[in-house]
């Protein structure tokens, strides 16, 4: 019955939001709080940097001498993964609280949206993208430049490097890195972007900050 | 109700039967809503009037399916909307209904004629088509010349324009207009609602507008009053003109 009505009225359910338009939104979003967005990237910078020199160190140090381990070295190891894992946890919490704050401010935005009929998952969508767009860039900065740091340490430290560099194993650390970054920015952006996209588009707007 | 819609042959638009809003905040609760039914058929232009918190913009909220009704049934072209899902729901924001706002709620960072797009995107337009179609809307609305500005580079009667030109967007039956006026001046208050009024007469589109703005009174057909939650009285344009004065008198 109740089907049969609907029918009537020609209700659907078919509602896009394309990929393109939704990345040409989220670019703009991020464009339009460019002072807010460089922060929270600086933060992923760095981050991200620290991580990729020490990865790099990790893998010149390696090839210098590889048949050597030494307790010394472990255990500096040891410190190093605790220093990253907390720098990677700041840097999430970081990113969250962005994100929060950026979904705070734009209430009413979410909620217009949702009244021109946007899904909830459109709204997720827009938050992710941005987040990618912010993690991406942030991580392909911060982990060139922890390269080029890394790089400049180990030739301070070895000569000949560059011709003994594992170049391969190098590169294959700063993909690491950047996967690493931008995955840690959707995940910081995850919970914000839900909420952002549960809300009920009369609430939504009603909200005066 | 439904024999006489048949025998009529209009259709309501909206119909709303003993519909209640109960807003708990913590151990308080108020009753916003008291049991509302109304109906409104096709083609009519309707004004919901009424004091600050008598109700008005709840209403207004659950007629477009912004909020859940605590009690009671809200019918849009005769289909019960508890009964839709989310992207039916969806679907019925986005091409049955068109929204406009007292605070215009354009998006910041998107000209005029994109924020117009934004609603034909989502029911599936390809980019160009949307394009076109808006700009003819920001035509239609007299703000040709302006597609390229920003909602902040715009007046408030601009604004809202766009807003209305929005609204259009994907030929919505019913256009709800939540205190469309409130925020401009009486110059420009009258022109957006002498605009509502020519597309209700040229497109046919339904439009439910609350308000308190008395100037809506010599175009709506008929006039809905709230107070405390429930219907006071509902008037036909005809039968209004005789208390305008002493309204008028109430309220200054």
């Amino acid at each position: 019955m109740l089907t049969d009505v609907k029918e009537r009225a020609g209700i659907k359910r078919q509602i896009k939001l394309p990929n393109r338009e939704a990345f040409k939104i989220a670019l703009r979003s991020v464009k339009i709080r460019l002072w807010r967005s460089v922060i929270t990237m600086v933060g992923i910078v760095l981050t991200i940097a620290f991580l990729s020199s020490v990865m790099t160190s990790g893998t010149i140090a390696q090839a210098a001498a590889s048949d050597r381990t030494d307790a010394a070295a472990l255990s500096a190891k040891a410190t190093q993964v605790w220093l990253i894992a907390i720098s990677l946890l700041i840097c999430a919490v970081g990113i969250t609280n962005a994100m929060l704050m950026s979904v705070t401010e734009r209430y009413r935005e979410i909620g217009t949206m949702k009244c021109l009929g946007a899904l909830d998952w459109f709204v997720v969508k827009l938050f992710l993208i941005e987040a990618v767009l912010l993690g991406l860039i942030g991580s392909v900065l911060g982990a060139t430049l922890g390269f080029i740091a890394g790089l400049l340490a180990g030739m301070s430290q070895y000569e000949h490097l560059l011709g003994a560099m594992p170049w391969g194993k190098a590169l294959q650390n700063v993909a690491v890195a950047i996967g690493i970054g931008t995955g840690l920015a959707v995940i910081g952006a995850i919970y914000p972007a839900r909420r952002a996209g549960k809300m009920p588009p009369a609430d939504a707007m009603r909200t005066e900050i | 109700m439904a024999e006489a819609a048949v025998e009529t042959g209009r259709q309501y638009a909206v119909k709303t039967l003993d519909v209640e809003k109960e807003y708990v905040m913590g151990k308080q609760s108020l009753m916003a809503l008291k049991g509302i039914s109304v109906e409104v058929m096709s083609g009519e232009y309707i004004s919901i009037m009424g004091p600050s918190g008598s109700g008005k913009s709840t209403l207004f909220n659950m007629i477009g399916g912004l909020d859940k009704p605590t009690g009671g049934k809200v019918y849009i072209d005769e289909v019960d909307i508890s009964g839709l899902d989310s992207y039916e729901l969806a679907w019925l924001r986005c091409r049955k209904i068109g929204y406009i706002f007292q605070t215009f709620n354009l998006i910041p960072v998107m000209t005029a004629l994109e924020n117009c797009t934004l609603p034909m995107i989502f029911a599936g337009m390809t980019s160009q088509d949307a394009m076109d179609k808006a700009a003819e809307l920001l035509a239609l609305v007299g703000l040709g010349d302006r597609l390229r500005h920003k909602p902040l580079e715009l007046s408030g009667g601009q604004q809202q324009r766009v807003a209305v030109a929005r609204s259009l967007a994907n030929d919505p039956a019913i256009i709800l207009a939540d205190e469309p006026t409130g925020n401009l001046d009486l110059r420009t208050g009258k022109e957006i609602i002498d605009l509502l009024r020519r597309l209700n007469k040229e497109k046919g589109v339904t439009i439910i507008s609350a308000t308190h703005d008395l100037k809506m009174l010599d175009v709506s057909d008929r006039i809905i009053w709230i107070r405390d939650g429930m219907v006071d009285k509902i008037e036909k344009r005809s039968e209004l003109d005789i208390e305008v004065g002493t309204l008028e008198g109430e309220e200054a």
